[in-house]
């Protein structure tokens, strides 16, 4: 498999009252098409500004100052603004965690997704694109589709909304789908839903997916590939499966260890003690170290993503101890 | 909104009316000096003709039956007569009011025109120079004298350049035939393009006077709700379409920072309505607010009476079409 995106050191910084900070630090990650790639790691760690920094939607005056962005071999970083925003709703799509606020509510679910197909000039019209329109909201799932395209946001139930906005998403039949979130603000079985759309997409049309969650539980079962983020660094990455048994990083390991398990579930949670660095005030070592039980006085030393194994890497100087 | 909801949301405006109308009746009623002695200042009226007038007046009844003749007469639209016009009140007010309307929709019309462009370019271009710029200008807009720069405006582009009339509202040779009172309708009507930019010029500066306080305050409204939206998800997600920057701005972003820009500019145009007296006697604009000064300086009781209840009135209305419109404008909300 090529990449059909692929990131090497990227580095966006956002200035604050309290100095600079770089929200994503040196992130490495390929995915490839029809592949879903897992994005962990708790909040705060750097998830969105990494793939925000991917669409070219980083706000100011937050600013992506170093790295590489090849989307289907090009820069995106040196690619006009004009040709990016032609990508973006066409190539590489964005769904949200909230519809509620993704959708705008002065328009239409129709008017939403007529604009974006216009746009891209899949219709010349936005009276032309509704057929379009109502077909992609029944693909996924909307009953009487056609009838509600006319609908507010606001009419929408929850479940629907998301659903809708994940249509709009996908209405320029992008290739590479960013997904933050997108089932966070649902139940249990909106949650699967979901998620099964997605799959689907991604078997049948060859979406790529970059699915960012917190779930672990919902990457073991949908992603091939897991990527763990730590104060805006990747700081493991690998197959699902073989991460999820055998972590080749504390912090994954913490994270692990705090996950209820269904075939076990009165083992003990143990959330891992002490807090995230300030992003504001990290040294080149370790970022893990204040809470790490591995750490040895060389981890305050720059610590390099390095391979720790077949297709893994790790940032741990003492991956290969790590069980 | 549904009907029932309007229907519900006028009667709520009845209180205030009443409580308005209360306070206008006391206001004059209980303003020390005799009106029938004013009245009959000059004449050489006897005690008995002096009573005669006070009953007429209905001046000896107890307060609150007067209240209620008040009342009832201010329903339809009886505000008696006008001392020194010796024609009806209700009569010499409509007159003027359609040059006041004017003024103040014109003013309204330049306020929104300068304020929406600079509100959102200040927002996109948030903690620029621009931005500085900008919010400094405004902060000297909103706190501008309106006599003072009235009559600045005068010298400089009336006296000094010539290019405005200094003062009233047409040339004395204007002859164009009444229909809506609003002389750039009336003008039109008659198909005299010459009498419309006549009205227009004598429009101009009285209109900027009293619309750039206006525009300064409404640029500030502007630019916080634009920023605000600025930040929302919405706008991301609609920029993540790939969609032009410009639709963004000017459709997903606008249309939802306008919302409550429409409610401000509502409210403001009844502050307008009833706050261009120094703007129509600088200008020597013949509306209803210099007939007011006018008639508070004559002690034209009967009238002022009869404006600031119409003041108070049109101020109550616009709130409540500016509640409508919040409502229109804004699926999410059913009032
Ligand atoms: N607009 C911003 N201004 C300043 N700092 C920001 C901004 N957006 C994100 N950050 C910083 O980036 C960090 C990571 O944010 P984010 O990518 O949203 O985390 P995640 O998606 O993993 O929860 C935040 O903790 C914050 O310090
Ligand atoms: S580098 Fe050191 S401190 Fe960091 S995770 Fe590995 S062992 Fe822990
Ligand atoms: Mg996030």
């Amino acid at each position: 498999m090529s990449a059909l995106l692929e990131v090497r050191g990227l580095r966006t910084v956002f200035p604050t009252r309290r100095g600079p900070v770089a929200a994503a630090d040196g992130v490495d990650l390929t995915i490839a098409a029809g592949e879903a790639l897992g994005v962990v790691g708790e909040s705060g760690s750097g998830k969105s500004v990494t793939f925000l920094s991917v669409l070219g939607l980083v706000r100011p005056p937050g600013r992506v100052v170093a790295g590489e962005i090849r989307f289907d071999g090009r820069d995106l970083r040196r690619l006009p603004r004009a040709e990016l925003r032609a990508l973006r709703g066409r190539q590489m799509a964005l769904a949200m965690q909230d519809a509620l606020s993704a959708l705008n509510p002065a328009f239409t679910i129709g008017q939403q997704l007529c604009e974006t197909l216009v746009a891209h000039g899949l219709a010349r019209t936005e009276a032309e694109a509704r057929p379009q329109a109502a077909a992609l909201l029944d693909k996924v799932g909307i009953p009487s589709a056609a009838q509600r395209l006319d609908d507010y946001p606001h009419q929408f139930s929850g479940g629907m909304r998301q659903r809708a906005m994940i249509a709009i998403a996908l209405a320029g039949r992008p290739r590479l789908l960013v997904a933050d979130e997108p089932t966070t603000a649902l139940d249990v079985t909106l949650r699967a839903q979901v998620l099964d759309l997605l799959d689907d997409l991604r078997r049948q049309d060859g979406l790529a997916l970059a699915l960012i969650t917190h779930d672990l539980a919902v990457v073991a079962e949908r992603c091939a590939r897991v990527m763990v983020m730590y104060a805006g660094q990747v700081v493991e990455s690998g197959p699902t499966a073989e991460v999820i048994v055998a972590p080749r990083h504390p912090y994954t390991r913490g994270l692990l260890e705090s996950l209820p398990r269904l075939e076990d579930p009165d083992r003990p949670l143990h959330p891992i003690p002490g807090q995230v660095p300030d992003l504001a005030r990290v040294d080149a070592g370790c970022r893990f170290r204040n809470r790490c039980p591995l750490a040895v006085p060389d981890c305050a030393k720059p610590v390099p993503l390095a391979e720790a194994g077949v297709g893994r890497l790790s940032r741990c100087i003492r991956a290969a101890e790590v069980a | 909104m549904t009907a029932s909801r309007l229907v519900e949301r006028l009667l709520q405006t009845l209180p205030v009316l009443f409580g308005i109308s209360v306070i206008v009746f006391l206001m004059i009623t209980l303003t020390p000096g005799d009106p029938v002695e004013i009245m009959l200042a000059d004449s050489r009226a006897t005690p008995e003709q002096a009573e005669q007038l006070r009953r007429d007046l209905g001046l000896h009844l107890p307060l609150h039956e007067r209240f209620l003749v008040f009342l009832g007469n201010a329903v339809t639209g009886d505000f008696g007569v006008s001392f020194f016009h010796r024609r009806p009140v209700i009569e010499v007010i409509l007159e003027r009011l359609p040059a006041t309307i004017e003024l103040t929709l014109a003013a309204m019309l330049l306020a929104l025109a300068v304020a929406i462009p600079l509100g959102v370019a200040a927002a996109v271009k948030r903690d620029t120079w621009l931005d500085r710029a900008l919010s400094a200008a405004s902060l000297f807009g909103v706190s501008l004298p309106g006599f003072w720069f009235g009559i600045l405006l005068i010298l400089l582009f009336s006296v000094t350049l010539g290019l405005f009339p200094v003062g009233g509202r047409t040339p004395f040779d204007l002859e164009v035939a009444r229909v809506s009172g609003f002389l750039l309708v009336d003008t039109l009507l008659a198909g005299r393009l010459d009498a419309f930019a006549a009205a227009l010029r004598h429009l101009a500066l009285p209109a900027v006077t009293l619309g750039l306080p206006t525009a300064a305050l409404l640029a500030r409204v502007v630019r916080s709700s634009m920023a605000e939206v600025l930040t929302s998800d919405y706008v991301l997600f609609a920029e993540a379409k790939g969609i032009s920057r410009a639709r963004v701005l000017l459709r997903h972003a606008l249309k939802n920072a306008l919302i409550p820009v429409v409610t401000v500019a509502a409210i403001e145009t009844g502050s307008l309505l009833g706050g261009n007296m120094i703007v129509e006697t600088v200008f020597g604009w013949p509306g209803l607010g210099r007939l007011v000064v006018e008639s508070i300086f004559a002690r034209n009781y009967p009238l002022v009476q009869a404006a600031v209840l119409l003041y108070a009135v049109t101020y109550v209305t616009l709130n409540f079409l500016a509640d409508v419109a919040y409502t229109a404008l804004n699926p999410k909300v059913r009032l």
